[in-house]
């Protein structure tokens, strides 16, 4: 791997490291680390650290999967690295 | 119409549906017996992915079981969702780079070791061995209902159903069947939530209606299904955790990390055109997964009401569930109740001899209970059986139950196809092909892999007639396996290029070696019954840290990667060219179409 192929992966790991946060912070931080503290706001009638565990994770999920591929075509664009 | 008459019609279509085409798809080929020619585009990929995934543990199984754990029921959708981000970051791009189609080849080209790949398929078969027993409960579970007959005559039958099923298609022939699969079991699941979430909040959709008012009250439909069980001596439904937050936490991530080391499930990425197209499908997986995973907590919570309401008729009136006349008599309980009586999965037992059903909680009886003459619980309902009895318990028409059973077998189904597929060239070709026996012939191999499925149904039939656990906690514990042992050695070779092979087979055979051991010391040797071995550890059930066995998975992986750094420090170096090609991987230029021979 050149230099440019470094610096590639180099974004790349910093993409993943900012996307599992978000994931580790929606579902074992809002679903249950902070759950109990978050139930004592609602949203509808669903307690917000239930609705985290039970849904919201879950819609959080589906977003991450789709922005990373967005951000990491850009990615393998900027790099000139993508597929012909 | 009756409602057998009418169940026998809809499976009948669905089925005839499958077979019809998997017959106009035949595969021909070995590479199109497994990978369908690498031509799958990413949405149709993505229905596959997601019929092959939601299982007998998803469909018939997962709700039943959030039901009965509420809010710590949880652990199941957040782990069998999360890990689809894990797959679409850190596997599926660079596996599909890879270009080859089966876990242990990658495993084996990765660590430059036959032996690598040998220990992969051993991990490989442990996971997808466990995961099918699961698939036979479920499977069980839906035949005994809709036949008509006992549990264990239902394993029987769905054992020579299934066989008949993945030996017929492969791979091609499934992908396709598999879309058709997706549209039954998500039709089935969908449909009667709807019909129950209209009944009981009055708004159509599930995800909302479960955050909605009770109908008639001025009450959630949470707030109103708390006090309920709490007022039946349960624990609070929406606060209710899974044993501990370590437990509930453990737990997550053992599901989350299991789906990516999953072999039927990696394999599906392999069979895209791109590499751009491995993060996509991922993503569409999700989509089509996410469609029932947000819709079970719903399904769960209603059937619970439901459940407590059809034999307790102060549940919906509000008045006095401990007097005489709410409990309802045992002569006239509902038809449905009488039809589970047959499987054997629906107990009644008159404890306090008044010819009523009084079910609440009986370890912990509240105070008026007591003093209205209850005697303990009377009603053993399996929590298996809670899904497809949803529909019949909310009194819906005959056809959503009809549709529901079709579902049910078709999560099974397709389900148990993918994994006997994924063993079946594990077996046929990472074994036989590559390493016993390399000039065999591809008729032979086909015919191996036939025979290892047969061989793997039997196993997993005998021992799914005494599960070790409920259907999704058995494929709990096949997560847990895979998540100690091929997760962390597929990471290990993409994202640390100095890693070599002995640290990668040490870090595997520590791995599912320390979570197995875990695992049998509260199951029994190899699920089989009276052969558990707690009391070495003073018969303390949960006895590291109060993890219960179907969560160590996650501890078995941390295991796996520390053993694996730690042996990597002191043995010879990663060679040159394993390097350079980790280096190839990691970028996506210049992927090739996947390459079967080998």
């Amino acid at each position: 791997m050149d230099t440019s192929g470094e610096a590639y992966w180099k974004a790349t790991l910093t993409l993943i490291a900012q996307v599992l946060a978000v994931w580790f912070f929606v579902s074992f931080g809002c679903g249950i680390l902070f759950a109990d503290a978050l139930n004592s706001f609602s949203l509808g009638g669903y307690p917000l650290g239930f609705w985290f565990a039970q849904q919201g994770s879950m819609y959080v999920f589906v977003i991450l999967i789709f922005v990373y591929k967005h951000l990491m075509g850009k990615l393998d664009e900027k790099f000139d690295v993508h597929e012909e | 119409m009756s409602l057998q008459t009418m169940t026998y019609l809809v499976v009948g279509a669905t089925f005839a549906l499958y077979i019809g085409i998997a017959i106009w798809a035949r595969a021909g080929s070995t590479s199109e017996f497994y990978v369908a020619g690498g031509g799958v585009p990413p949405v149709l990929n993505g229905m596959a992915t997601g019929a092959d995934w939601m299982s007998a543990a998803s469909f018939i199984s997962m709700a039943g079981l959030i039901a009965n754990m509420g809010y710590g029921g949880g652990l199941f959708l957040m782990g069998w969702t999360g890990g689809y981000v894990l797959l679409a970051m850190l596997l599926a791009p660079y596996l599909r780079k890879f270009g080859k189609f089966t876990v242990p080849q990658f495993v084996g080209d990765r660590y430059y070791s036959k032996t690598a790949s040998v220990v992969a398929v051993m991990c490989l078969l442990a996971a997808s061995l466990t995961y099918i027993i699961g698939q036979m409960t479920g499977v069980g579970v839906a035949f005994s209902r809709f036949l008509g007959v006992s549990n264990s005559t239902g394993v029987f039958i769905g054992m020579g159903i299934v066989f008949m099923y993945a030996v017929f298609g492969g791979m091609k022939g499934i992908t396709y069947t598999q879309v058709a699969q997706y549209c039954v079991l998500i039709l089935a699941y969908t449909i009667p939530a709807i019909f129950i979430s209209m009944q009981l909040t009055g708004n159509p959709l599930p995800q909302l209606g479960l955050g909605g008012g009770f109908v008639g009250t001025d009450m959630t439909l949470l707030g109103k299904l708390d006090q309920v069980v709490m007022d039946l001596g349960f624990p609070q439904y929406t606060t209710m955790t899974r044993i501990s937050t370590l437990n509930m936490f453990v737990y997550t991530m053992s599901l989350m990390i299991g789906t990516a080391g999953l072999p039927h499930v990696i394999m599906r990425f392999f069979t895209v055109p791109k590499v751009k197209d491995a993060r996509s499908s991922a993503g569409w997986a999700l989509v089509f997964i996410a469609i029932l995973y947000t819709t079970a907590p719903g399904v769960a919570a209603m059937a619970r009401l439901n459940l407590h309401a059809s034999v307790n008729t102060a549940v919906i009136s509000g008045g006095d569930l401990f007097a005489e006349s709410s409990s309802i008599k045992y002569d006239e309980r509902p038809d449905w109740m009488k039809r589970w009586e047959v499987t054997g999965l629906l107990k009644f037992e008159d404890k306090n001899g008044d010819g009523r059903i009084q079910y609440y909680n009986g370890k912990n009886p509240p105070a008026a209970a007591v003093a209205a003459g209850w005697k303990g619980n009377e009603l053993s309902v399996n929590r298996d059986i809670m899904v497809l009895a949803n529909p019949e318990v909310a009194n819906l028409p005959n056809w959503v139950i009809a549709l529901v059973a079709a579902g049910g077998l078709a999560a099974a189904l397709s389900t148990a196809a993918g994994l006997l597929l994924a063993i079946s060239s594990a077996i046929s070709h990472d074994l036989f092909k590559n390493i016993f026996m390399p000039d065999m012939s591809e008729k032979n191999e086909l015919m191996t892999g036939k025979i290892a499925m047969a061989c793997s149904i039997v196993v997993a039939g005998y021992l799914g007639l005494n599960p070790p656990d409920f259907a999704a906690g058995t494929v709990a514990i096949a997560f847990g396996l895979a998540a100690s042992s091929i997760f962390p050695a597929l990471m290990m070779g993409i994202f640390n290029k100095k890693m070599n092979k002995e640290g990668a087979m040490a870090g595997m055979c520590a791995g599912i070696g320390v979570t197995m051991f875990y695992v049998f010391a509260h199951k029994g040797i190899f699920f089989i019954k009276g052969t558990s071995f707690l009391g070495m550890f003073g018969g303390k059930a949960n006895f590291c840290m109060g993890i219960e066995p179907n969560a160590f998975g996650a501890i078995g992986a941390l295991v796996n990667f520390g053993t694996a750094y730690v042996v990597s420090k002191f043995t010879p170096a990663c060679p040159d060219h394993i390097t350079a090609m980790v280096e190839n991987v990691r970028i996506p230029r210049g992927s090739k179409a996947v390459d079967g021979t080998h």
